[in-house]
This record gives structure tokens, sequence and C-alpha cells, in this order.
């Protein structure tokens, strides 16, 4: 028998090479000789993680048990590898141009890097992991016992659990030395992931090893180890239709969500090209390490006594059979296989525990100026060590608690649907831009409930946690909420019951929250990014950065990355911004730059608010993106102003009719215009040029006729000029220009000079009586007295004109009232008929026979007069003859001058 | 025997410039001054030639000579449109409304005289 200290030796100097592998790998990594580190078999293998104690030992006690459905495990992660492989790739893509350091990293930047979420995820995940770390407790711990050494372990209590204690804090120093042996405090970890290539090389070698003994060496090769399964119960065993899908759904989630899975996958990977090797290359290392476990199931059933634990066939078997040297090589493999998981996997946890739980907390108690004190990786490191010995801890007490006496992939599978519950949250946050904040954090919670409820307490056992009586008639006797028959819905296998559950009440948590709730501008700017990955290449998110100080920058800067390394940083970039000295200016690009550079070593959300701390003040400065980023402020703004501008064109577009329509009018009008002074300048030029011919022919005319022509020419021509007066003085009136001449004057007055003119004016033309009443002319007006007298003309004129009367006779009446004088003009005749009184004021407007040679105008201009001085003249209706009644303010309103 | 024409035209000056011209050239002028009843006029008189203006008080001239073109005792009597408008619509009007001749304000004398002559001759 190989003794303990012979196997312990073993194990120190596997260790020891291994520590070997990853220094040689950093030193390498450090020469800039990463080439060969991060070739596309490397991460291949790395990628093997995946399979742990649990596949290592498991398969084959879950074959033994439950025939075939452990191809299930290795199903969903080849199937997630060869058919989401696009998926995987835009995951990678977006880690690595957002510095993604875990998958909560990755929650949380989605989410509006919101540090709440992240800390919700990675407790979740602590929790998730940790009956994880206790199967790979178990598994190491049960190696030993194979080779029936626990009891050399010194000390006291039950000697497994001595045994799993010193092999927790083996892991745990081994795992704090791995992870966080260098003070770079980077995500990307060289040595590790070396490492792990090498251990999962020596995994499928062992495997395969006590594989090709079993085939060969215990049984005649392939066709008799055929035989043999079709002879045991593994060839009958019944598949479980639903558990197989169940499983296989789970393996392939729990693939994208396990941290230790995202970190290899995602973090650590080089280049999403990789992928394209992995796609194949994965699936082919896990049809390898399966090959063999049914074949070693049998056998083992066959050859070993009942009642072993086939768990552990890959031991006991070459052990029984005295190959003591394949057995501590499948000693190995299990060794490795435990290691490199609980080496990744507290990697990964720890990393989401300081830069989501330590930092943050840590940057509170300290206050702003926290990251100009003191150095920052210190704190990150022992952050971590602290985080990984917890860790383990935790994990070395879940195996306490459960006794250790659960089969080795039930308390897998228990992890893998707690992990699992991030699935909606990270796929719904790459593929969804409507995915919120709210409902990442609702499907999380609500899945990590449902699954400690129902799951991951009831997994510890009986009368652990949940009383025998609880678990059979539900808490307070509640029956639908029995922890595994929740909502009545009994006897169905409490995996697939919590799964079911969880997984539908977390996505339907998921969608509704993420559509009732509001998304933050970060929030809609790292949507963008994340699901849109292929097409940014720049993030639009921005510091403003007027007060940034770029020594306090560098200055935090080296406390988290390093001198050397923040130093590099700002050269790099003040030679890209072509700046005299070695600082740069603290451009919104640069600020970006340098807060993904720290969010590779603390995590999205605390590089945000340490950047946050120097240049906003704010510990998340959402204020000053809000200008730029929010989304949704432009898109309202802009619809409502393309409302605006909606209203606005319908507006101007009446506006616009009503003005052509007001055009068409006063174009017809000026052509009616224009029409009527063609018409009244050539008929009095009809008449001169006719007669001037006639008189230049100057054939047998008469003296009489002569002088008759020749007087007719002289009054036409009088007409031509007193139509273009008139015309000019219309126009001058409309055209609003005119100066009012304003002054005193009696009225009596001045109708005596109208009168005098317009009898002037008549020249020998039939006249007319005018009666007045002189007493009452004796009104004072202040007004334009020349125009007001002119009205009095053109009135007198045409009563002169157009009254028929047999003895024609005008009367002119005045009257004050309220202020206004009015002055009435009636003649005896027959009046204007109705039809004709509503255009008498129109120009052109003459009615009647046209005998005196007017143009029509005259009463037009006095409209536009009377206008202009305040006042109105209108038609009488109610007098008998033709009346015309003026109304006049008694004085002009100043204004109106 | 001398032939008849007549005026119609509510201008004085016009109607006495016009008829002492053509009188000269041995025309028997008549005028009337009235759009109302310038048909009727003219279905009494049968003049053998109308000069007609546009604008006249009571009846526009395209509507009279329309009216005269509808009545089958004058219908065929040459028309010589006369008219102080002078834009294309106006010649355009008056074709349409059956006018022979269209001449615009102020007009030769002479013009007028060879227009009523030409239209005179027409069958």
């Amino acid at each position: 028998m190989t003794s303990f200290n012979a196997l312990l030796a073993i194990c120190l100097a596997y260790v020891f090479f291994l520590f070997v592998v990853a220094f040689v790998a950093e030193r390498s990594a450090m020469q800039g000789r990463v080439r060969w580190l991060r070739s596309p078999v490397v991460y291949t293998l790395s990628l093997s993680i995946y399979c742990t104690a649990w596949t290592f030992y498991g398969a084959v006690g879950s074959a033994a048990r439950n025939g075939i459905e452990y191809v299930a495990i290795y199903l969903g992660p080849s199937l997630v590898m060869i058919g989401w492989f696009w998926a995987v790739r835009k995951l990678v893509r977006i880690g690595r141009s957002q510095r993604i350091t875990s998958i909560a990293d990755l929650i949380s930047s989605r989410y509006g890097k919101s540090n709440f979420l992240a800390m919700c995820v990675t407790i979740f995940f602590v929790l998730g992991t940790t009956p994880y770390i206790a199967l790979q407790l178990q598994s190491v711990t049960l190696s030993f016992e194979v080779f029936g050494l626990a009891e050399s372990v010194s000390g006291g209590g039950d000697p497994k659990t001595r045994t799993a204690f010193w092999v927790a804090i083996g892991l745990a120093i081994f795992t704090v030395f791995f992870g966080t042996r260098n003070l770079d405090a980077n995500e990307r970890h060289h040595g590790v992931v070396m490492a792990i290539a090498v251990e999962a090389v020596v995994k499928l070698a062992a495997l395969l090893s006590v594989g090709i003994f079993v085939v060969w060496g215990l049984s005649d090769g392939i066709p008799d180890i055929l035989e043999r399964i079709d002879a045991s119960e593994i060839g009958i065993w019944q598949v479980d239709g639903g558990r197989w899908a169940g499983i296989t759904f789970l393996s392939a989630a729990a693939f994208l969500c396990l941290p230790r899975m995202f970190q290899v996958l995602v973090v650590e990977a080089a280049d999403d090209a990789h992928l394209r090797t992995a796609s194949w290359a994965f699936p082919t290392y896990l049809l390898l390490m399966s090959l063999f476990v049914v074949p070693i199931a049998v056998v083992g059933l066959d050859l070993l006594p009942a009642g072993s634990n086939p768990d552990l066939f890959v031991l006991t078997l070459p052990l029984s059979q005295g190959y003591e040297g394949l057995a501590v090589l499948s000693f190995l493999g299990g060794f490795s296989s435990a290691t490199s998981m609980v080496i990744v996997a507290a990697i990964a946890l720890s990393t989401m525990v300081s830069n989501h739980i330590v930092m943050p907390i840590w940057l509170r108690l300290t206050g702003v100026g926290a990251t100009m004190s003191g150095d920052v990786r210190y704190v990150v490191l022992t952050a971590r060590r602290v985080s990984i010995a917890l860790v383990v801890m935790l994990g070395y007490a879940y195996y306490k608690l459960s006794g250790g006496g659960s089969a080795l992939s039930a308390i897998g599978l228990v992890s893998f649907v707690g992990v699992s519950q991030v699935l909606p949250a990270m796929l719904g946050g790459i593929f969804w831009r409507g995915a919120t904040r709210a409902g990442a954090i609702a499907a999380v919670v609500t899945g990590f409930s449902i699954w400690t409820y129902s799951l991951f307490l009831p997994s510890l056992g009986d009368g652990v946690i949940f009383s025998a009586q609880m678990m059979s008639q539900g808490p307070w006797g509640i029956d639908w909420l029995r922890p595994q028959a929740l909502f009545g819905i009994e006897n169905i296998d409490p995996l697939l019951h919590t799964l079911f559950w969880s997984m539908m009440l977390n996505t339907i948590a998921f969608f509704v929250f993420s559509i009732i709730s509001f998304p933050g501008p970060i929030e809609r700017l790292q949507g963008a990014q994340f699901v849109n990955i292929f097409q940014h290449s720049a993030s639009p998110r921005s510091w403003s950065a007027g007060v940034a100080q770029t020594e306090d920058l560098l200055i935090m800067a080296q406390r988290i990355l390093g001198a050397a390394d923040a130093l590099a940083l700002f050269e790099r970039e003040a030679n890209r911004q072509k700046v005299s000295g070695d600082l740069p200016e603290p451009t919104p690009d640069f600020l970006q730059v340098l807060e993904r550079e720290l969010a590779g070593s603390v995590g999205a959300a605390t590089a945000h608010a340490m950047v946050g701390q120097i240049v906003g003040g704010h510990s998340v400065s959402v204020e000053d993106l809000m200008a730029v980023a929010d989304e949704s402020a432009q898109l309202m703004e802009y619809s409502s102003r393309l409302e605006t501008q909606s209203a606005e064109l319908t507006r101007t577009a009446r506006k616009l009719r009503e003005a052509n329509d007001k055009l068409t009018r006063l174009s017809v009008q000026k052509d009616a215009f224009l029409s009527q002074i063609s018409h009244e300048l050539r008929t009095p030029m009809s008449s001169i040029r006719a007669f001037s011919e006639i008189l230049r022919d100057g054939r047998d005319l008469d003296g009489a006729e002569q002088s008759k022509f020749s007087s007719i020419i002289h009054d036409e021509a009088i007409r031509l000029t007193r139509l273009l007066d008139d015309l000019l003085d219309l126009s001058v009136l409309e055209n609003a220009k005119v100066s009012l001449n304003v002054q005193r004057g009696r009225l009596g007055d001045l109708l005596d000079r109208a009168e005098a003119a317009a009898a002037s004016n008549a020249d020998g033309g039939p006249s007319i009586r005018i009666t007045r009443n002189r007493d009452a002319e004796d009104v004072w007006v202040q007004t334009d007295l020349d125009r007001l007298t002119q009205v009095f003309i053109n009135l007198l004129s045409n009563a002169r004109k157009y009254c028929e009367a047999d003895d024609p006779e005008l009367t002119i009446t005045i009257s004050q009232k309220d202020g206004l004088v009015r002055i009435d003009f009636v003649d005896n005749g027959k009046g204007i008929s109705i039809e004709a009184r509503d255009m008498i004021f129109e120009k052109f407007a003459r009615i009647g026979e046209q005998k005196a040679g007017g143009a029509g105008l005259g009463l037009a201009i006095c409209r536009e007069i009377m206008a202009r001085l305040d006042g109105e003249i209108v038609y009488l209706p109610t007098t008998k003859g033709a009346g015309f009644r003026l109304t006049l303010p008694l004085e002009m309103a100043l204004a109106a001058q | 025997m001398p032939k008849h024409l007549l005026l119609i035209e509510d201008e004085p000056n016009i109607i006495e410039a016009i008829s002492f011209i053509l009188s000269r050239d041995g025309w028997s002028v008549r005028a009337h001054s009235d759009g109302t009843n310038a048909v009727e006029t003219a279905s009494r008189l049968k003049p053998d030639v109308i000069i007609l203006d546009v604008m006249l008080p009571g009846k526009s001239g395209y509507d009279i000579l329309r009216e005269i073109r509808e009545e089958p005792d004058i219908s065929g009597i040459p028309v010589l449109m006369l008219t102080a408008r002078g834009q294309t619509k106006d010649r355009e009007l008056a074709e349409k409304a059956g006018a022979s001749r269209f001449m615009t304000k102020p007009f030769s004398n002479a013009d007028v005289v060879e227009a009523v002559r030409a239209l005179a001759l027409q069958p």
C-alpha cells in the first residue's frame, strides 16, 4: 500500500510541478512571449475545468446508478460550443471590449454598472458554488480514504471531516498562492491557465489509462466489453426523458454561468477566434472523457463487491487489481480535477467578492480621496485572499452540514441549478436591449430564492435547516409551500421541480420587470453596446473631464495598476495625444480607456466609481452622463420636436394658403382695377384722338364745328387730368403714408369754402340749391381741415351731378353726440337703389348713366379720407333722396396723427 | 342710297366723333346710348353695319352681341366691336360672342372708316 506520506509527497510534488509551470508561464508572459501561452489548444484545455472531480469520479458513479444519464452532463456544453458558438463569441467579444472581470461584473456592467446587482449576483454565486466546492472536498477526501489513509491524519473528531478540513486548508493555501501570487491584480492569469491546461492533460491521461486498463486489461478488448455492457443492468435502464432534457439544459446553462467557466471561457480568453478551434476541440475532449465511463462502471459493478461506492470505481478498480501505479495516476487525475476547479472557482468568486462587495464597502468607508492614499492593490489582494479562504471554508461548512453523504453528481446538480439562475439576465442582457436592471434583479432574486428554498436548503438534509415535518407539510402547515412540491406540483424529481419553477418564474420576472421598468441612461448605453457589440467599437459614454486632474488620475492608477504599468499607460496616451511632457489631457476617450484598464483590476462598477470620485466628485456621476446618454429623453424630445414641427408646418401651410387666397383676390382686384383704369383713360383719349384727327384733316369744317371740337378736346383733357389726380390722391390715401395737417376750424367756414369750390368746378353745369342751418354750424373741430373740405366738395359735386329732381336741393344738417359731430348731406332726388348702395364707396363704382365725366373715384376717396380722420362716411338708407352721413370726432386722437 | 349704321355707344363725345367721320363718308348713322334695349333698336332699324361698345350702362356689349347673333332677323349683320379694354382676353371674348371685327379705343378715324367699309362689302 502506498503510504500516506508517499501520497502526500506525490501530491506536493505535483503541486510544485504545477507551480513551476505557472511560474514559467507568467515569466514568459511578462517577457511578452504570450503567443504559445494563448494558443487555441491551451484555451480549449483550460475549458476542461468543466470536468471536475465530479465528472472524473462521479460520471462513473452516475453511470453505475442511472445508466447513461451522465452523457447529458457532457451534452449540454457540447451543444453550446457547437450550436451556440456565436453566442459564446458575443460573450467573449463583450468581455474583451468591456474588460469584464467576472460574470457578476458582466451583469452589473450590462445593467448600468449597478453595484447592488453585482453584489446580489456575487452572493448568490458564492452560495451556488459552495456545494460544488464541497463536492471537490468530498471527492478528494474519499480518494484519500480509498487508500485507507484517512485515519493517519492527525487530530481528533470524525476522521472524514478532519481529512476534508485539511484538504480545504490545503486547497485554500494552494489557491491563494496560485491566484494571487503576483501583486498584479489584473484579470488575466496566464500562469493559472497554463497550469489548468496541464491538469486537463493529466485528467484525460488518467481517465484514458484507467479506461484502457479496464477494456484491454480486465476485459478482452472492445467486443468483450460491449457484451458485458449488454449483459449488465446499465443497458436496460430506461432513461427518464424529462430528467434527460432537464439535465442537458442545466449543463448547457451552467457551462455559460458557472463562475469558473465564465472565468476561462470569457475572462481569460485572449481572442474570440480561439472559439473556432474550441468549438470542435472541446466537445472532442468531452467525448474522450466520457468514452470509458460506461466500461469502467460495468466492469466495476462486475468485479467489485456489492455495496462499493461506484463514485470511486476509477480508483478502486486498479487498486483492487493491485495496480497501484495506475491508481496513483488516477488519484492524481482526480486531484487535478478537484484542484483546478477549486482554484479557478475561488479566483473567480474572490474577484467578485473583492470587486463587488469589499471594494465598494471599503470605498464608502474611506470616502473621497481614498484612492489617493494607501495602496489600493494591497486592499484588493488582501480582499481576494480573504475571499478565497472564505469561499473554500464555506464549501467545507456545506460538506460538514450535509455530512458528505450525498452522491457526487447530486451535489453537482444542486450547484448547477443555482448558478443557472443568472442565465436569463445574462442572455437577455446581451441579446435584448429592452432588458433592464429591475428585470435582472427581479430575475436573479426570484430564481435564487426558489433555488435556495426548494433545493439548496433541503439538500443539506432533513433537520439541518428544514425539519422533516416542514419538508412534508410545508411551513406553518401551508401545503402549497412545501419546498419540494411548490404550488401543489408533487411527485416529480426535486431537481426538475426546482429547475422548472425557478427558471420559469425567473424568466417571467425578468421580462415583466424589464418591460414595466424604465432603464437609466448608462443602462441604455451599456445595453446598446452589449447587444450591438459587433457593430460598436467605441463607447459613447464619457466623463466630462473639465475638472479632472491628470496627476490625481495617475496617482490612482499607480495604486491600482502598479507604478510602471500606470506610467506606461499615461505615456502612451500622451504620445497619442501628441502632448509634450508625459501627462496626457484627461479627454473623455482617455478616461474611458483608463476606466476599462482599472475595471480589469477592480471591476466595472468600482472603476467607474473611482474615476468618478476624481473626475465628477460623485461615486457614480449619472448627471454628467445624462446630457449625452439619455437616449430616451432625446428620443422624446425629438419626437415632440417633430410634433411641433408638424403642427408648425400645418400652421404655415394654412397661412400660406390664406396668403395665396389673399394674393389671388388681390390679383383679381388689381386686374379689375387696371382694366377699369384702362377704360377710364382710353375713353377720353378716344375722343381726343378722334377730334384731333378730324381737326388735322381740316376738310370742310366750319368755324362753329372747329370751335366745338376744340372745346371737346379741351374738356376731355381736363377729365383725364382730374382722373389722374384722383388716382394719385387715392393711392396716397390707401398707402397709409398720408401726413395729416391737423388744425382747428369751424364747420360753417369749411362748408362755405366747399360750396364755393364746388360751384366753380360746376362751371356752367346743372346747379343745386343748398339749404344750411347756419346756427348749428358753429362747431369747432380739430382735424385736417383741407381733407375734410375735400370730402364736402365731393359730396356737393355728386349731389349736383346726380340729383335728378326738377328742383334739386341739398340739405346739410349738423348735430353732436358723445363727442362726435355728425354732418348729413341729403338731397331730394330718387336716392340710390338698394342694390347699388353696397358698392357706391368702391372704386369706379358709378351708377346709372354717366353724364358728368366723373371717374367713379369720388366716394372711394371720401371713405379713405374719413377713415384717416378717425371718422366714417355712410349712406343714410332712411332718407327719401340720396343721403350721406359723415361722423367725426370733435378732436382727433393724437395717436392717429 | 346711303348705307345705314347703328352706333351703340354711351360716351357722347365718341358718338359725336364717329357720327361725324362716317356721315362724311356717306353713311347714315344712328346712335343708341343705352345697353338695355339696344337689340330691339337694331331689330327695328336693321342697319347694314353695327358698331358696338363693350362697357355700356345696363348691359354689356358682349351680351348684346350674343343676343343679336341669336336674333334671326339681324344675326347676319356685321358688327365692329369697339372697346376701351385692349387685353387679349377681351379680344377672345369678342370673337367668341361673334364680333366681325375688333378695335380698341383710342382708334384711328381712317381705320374705323376702312373697317366699316370692308364690313359693308361682306356678303
